[in-house]
Order: C-alpha cells, then structure tokens, then sequence
C-alpha cells in the first residue's frame, strides 16, 4: 500500500462571525484507506469536508487534496473533478427520474463507469423510472453512492452516509463501500457521529473535538495501543502525578485506580509497582471507550 | 458463515480474524490444501476493511499457515509446520481446557478467568498479597 497523502491538512482554522469552527485541524489520510471522520455534532466536520471541497475558504492553514491547493480556484477544479461527493442532504435533482439522473451525469464525466453503473442499479434495486423525489431516504443514498462510484473517483468524500437510514440499509451501504474500494484504487473519507460503523469499515480514524484533531491514527494501532490499567489498593487509592508519557485520563474511585493509557500498559506499570496496589490488571478499550474519553470534557 | 470478527472488542480485527482462522484449521473446517475465501468477496461478506483481511492473510503466511498463491488466492498450508502448528495448539487446548475447568469448579466466572488470563499474558502478576 502506497503511503503517499491523499488529504493533508495543517493547522487549519475557520472562524464564522465570533464562531471558531476550526482551530488548528491536522489530519493526514493516506491512499487506499478507508478513514472515519469521526466528531460530535458542531465538532468540525463538515466545514473540513466543505475546505477540502472548495465550498468554504479557510481563514488560515493549509489544506491539500492530491497535493493540490484546496483554497485556490484552478487546483480545486481539478480536485473536485478527481473527487466524488455525497453531502449529508444527498442533493440530487428531485424531478429527474432515476434513469434520467444517472444519464445527465454520466454525461458529465468522460471516465464514466457503465460497468459499474449497471452493478449497482441491480445491486440497489433502484427503480430505474421512479421520479428522485418520490425515493425513501435509503434508496436516495444509494443513488447519490451509485453516482459518485460510477464517476471513477480516485477520492471519495461522504458526509455521514448512513444518517436517517435503518440497520438493513445501513449494512447494505457499508458493504457497498467496503465492496468498492476492494476492487477499485479508491480511498474514502467519511464522516460519521456513528462508532460502531467506523468500527467495522475503517482502518484509520481521526477523532475531532471542537475544532482539532484530538485523536488519528490506524485503528489497529489504536487498538494495540490504548489500554485501561486498573489497579486496587487496600486503602483509598493514591492520587498519583504519573509522568508516564501517554497518560489520556486518571480516575479514582474509591480503592480503585484507574488509567487509561495511549501508548501501552508498561510504563504505568513501572510507575504504579511504587504505589503499592494489591492487585493490577491491563484491559483492553474499545473505540468507543477512546472516543468519549477524548471529547467528553468536564469544563 | 466460518468467520465473525467483532469490531467493538477492542481487539484488533486482523488478530481475530488470523485466530478464527486457525480455529478453523484446528477444528478441521479448514483442511490443508484448501482455498480461503479472496479478500474482497470475504471484506465484502463481513463488511469489514479490504486491507483488514489483507493484513490477517500476510500475518498468516508468515506464520507459515496459509500461502498465498499470485493471482490465485489463499490456500491452507500443506506443510508441516502447519500441522505442528497445530498439534502445538491442541496440547495447548488440552492444557487451557483442564484450567479453566478448575477455575470453573471454584466458582470463578468466564469473564473472571478472561481477564485472568490477559493479565498473565501481559506480564502482570499480583503487586502484592491480599490481606485477612
């Protein structure tokens, strides 16, 4: 797997009005992955999308899709047109029936994938003669998936692709993405509030929380390297200043300590033999566990 | 279906993918010779990460458990060290199973014993001796 950036961005800040949208946001997404963008609602995620885009200008820092400028109007010609895009609404124009839609666009882009195209329409079971407005949420989604997979994207950019839609559909589109970057060079950026489908299909994560990048990374790494050090003492647990490098969070409650750690249990180990607990226990986290920990704040 | 991993273990997915793998050799689901399933109809089955499974199928061939045969998919080893593979995990089996048996009989619980289990392999023992 080739390790070359697709997306890159570097202290990338936004500010609407008094509002500050972003604030320094650094993200790297490498060719071939499939990346979840995962943040609260309000975290920043749709202002990056619409930066990486060209919809939004960033008040300063730099961002760069394909190594092109994403600020200046040539580049992100260029861009947009290596990029297939469904936005959270999944605009499409209403009174176009199916058929209608997918030939206009088809008609846009000269790598148009016929091949694909007549894969997904019978994948999806998409009513070929039915007027766009009158499709369910799901059926919606699927046509704006079929599109952008048609166009032969190198990038794929999905805003919350999965919002409003039930379980089966759900599944049904993560296994078309799945499914897509399988046999075709694509790698895909997708924001989500959704843990357990970031879970499932990406292979790297970038957590953001009100503005910034708190956490990035391979979601196996992160899964090796995160881990909870629970410890019990036979008296009320210390309050330990742990110097350990990768320390996310210390709570104590009662005799129990407990560490939650982003690199490894050993140092904390080391450090925590001195205190003295009766008895220590390293267990495993989940995304889940990371992501609160991260945008949770007691302010 | 033969594979299941969960993505909300914790666990990476590659690992438990490469360990229902080798469960299924064990357990003679899989037999020596025998193709796996490529890695997209198999990304697409679970609806997990291509590179996923690609990476579980290179920590397998190196282990020397499958081959991976260019441009015609995955196979069970037929050598030997795959069979000593898995004669190691039987006996190891056998031993795990008399364990976690006693354990049981002492009332202590699966998820007890589970994490009994993590903390040896992660090198922890007791800090200290419980007092009364």
């Amino acid at each position: 797997m080739a390790d070359s950036l697709v997306i890159e961005t570097a202290d990338l800040r936004k500010r609407y009005d008094d509002v500050e949208a972003l604030c320094g946001l650094s993200l790297q997404v490498p060719a071939g992955s499939i990346c979840g963008f995962l943040g609260r609602n309000g975290a920043g995620k749709t202002t990056t999308i619409k930066i990486l885009l060209g919809m939004a200008r960033p008040t300063s820092g730099q961002a760069r899709v394909f190594g092109l400028a994403a600020d200046r109007p040539e580049p992100s010609v260029a861009i947009r047109r290596r990029t297939g895009f469904v936005s959270e609404d999944k605009d499409l124009y209403d009174g176009m029936t199916v058929e209608e839609i997918v030939r206009y666009t088809a008609a846009f882009y000269p790598h148009w994938r016929v091949d694909l195209e007549q894969r997904y329409l019978r994948k999806f079971e998409l009513p070929s003669g039915r007027k766009v407005k009158a499709l369910s949420r799901g059926m919606r989604t699927k046509l704006a998936l079929l599109l952008a997979f048609s166009r032969g994207a190198e990038l794929l950019i999905l805003d919350e692709p999965t919002s409003g839609l039930d379980p089966v559909v759900t599944e049904e589109v993560l296994q078309a993405i799945v499914g897509h970057v399988a046999g075709a060079a694509t790698t895909v950026f997708f924001s989500s509030h959704q843990i357990a489908e970031v879970d499932q299909i990406a292979d790297r994560v970038a957590i953001v929380d009100r503005g910034r990048v708190a956490v990035a990374g391979a979601l196996e790494d992160l899964r090796e390297t995160y881990c909870r050090v629970q410890m019990v003492f036979d008296r009320d647990a210390p309050e330990p200043a742990l110097r350990t490098p990768g320390v996310v969070r210390t709570r104590r409650d009662g005799r129990v300590l407990s560490v939650l750690s982003s690199a490894g249990p050993e140092g904390i180990l080391d450090e925590a033999r001195a205190l003295g607990p009766v008895s220590t226990e390293v267990v495993a986290v989940t995304l889940k566990e990371i992501f609160l920990e991260t945008v949770r704040h007691e302010d | 279906m033969l594979f299941r991993p969960n993505p909300a273990s914790g666990v990476p997915i590659y690992l438990q993918l490469m360990e229902q793998v080798k469960h299924s050799i064990e357990t003679g689901a899989l037999r020596p010779g025998e193709q796996l399933p490529g890695i997209r109809p198999l990304a697409e089955e679970l609806v997990i990460n291509p590179n996923t499974v690609a990476k579980a199928y290179r920590e397998l061939e190196h282990e020397g458990v499958i081959e991976l045969r260019q441009g015609a998919g995955a196979f069970v080893s037929g050598n030997a060290r795959a069979k000593e593979l898995t004669d190691k995990v039987r006996a190891g089996q056998t031993v795990v199973a008399a364990v976690v048996g006693r354990l049981r009989a002492r009332g202590v619980t699966d998820e007890e014993i589970r994490r009994l289990f993590e903390a040896e392999l992660a090198g922890l023992r007791k800090t200290g001796e419980r007092r009364g």
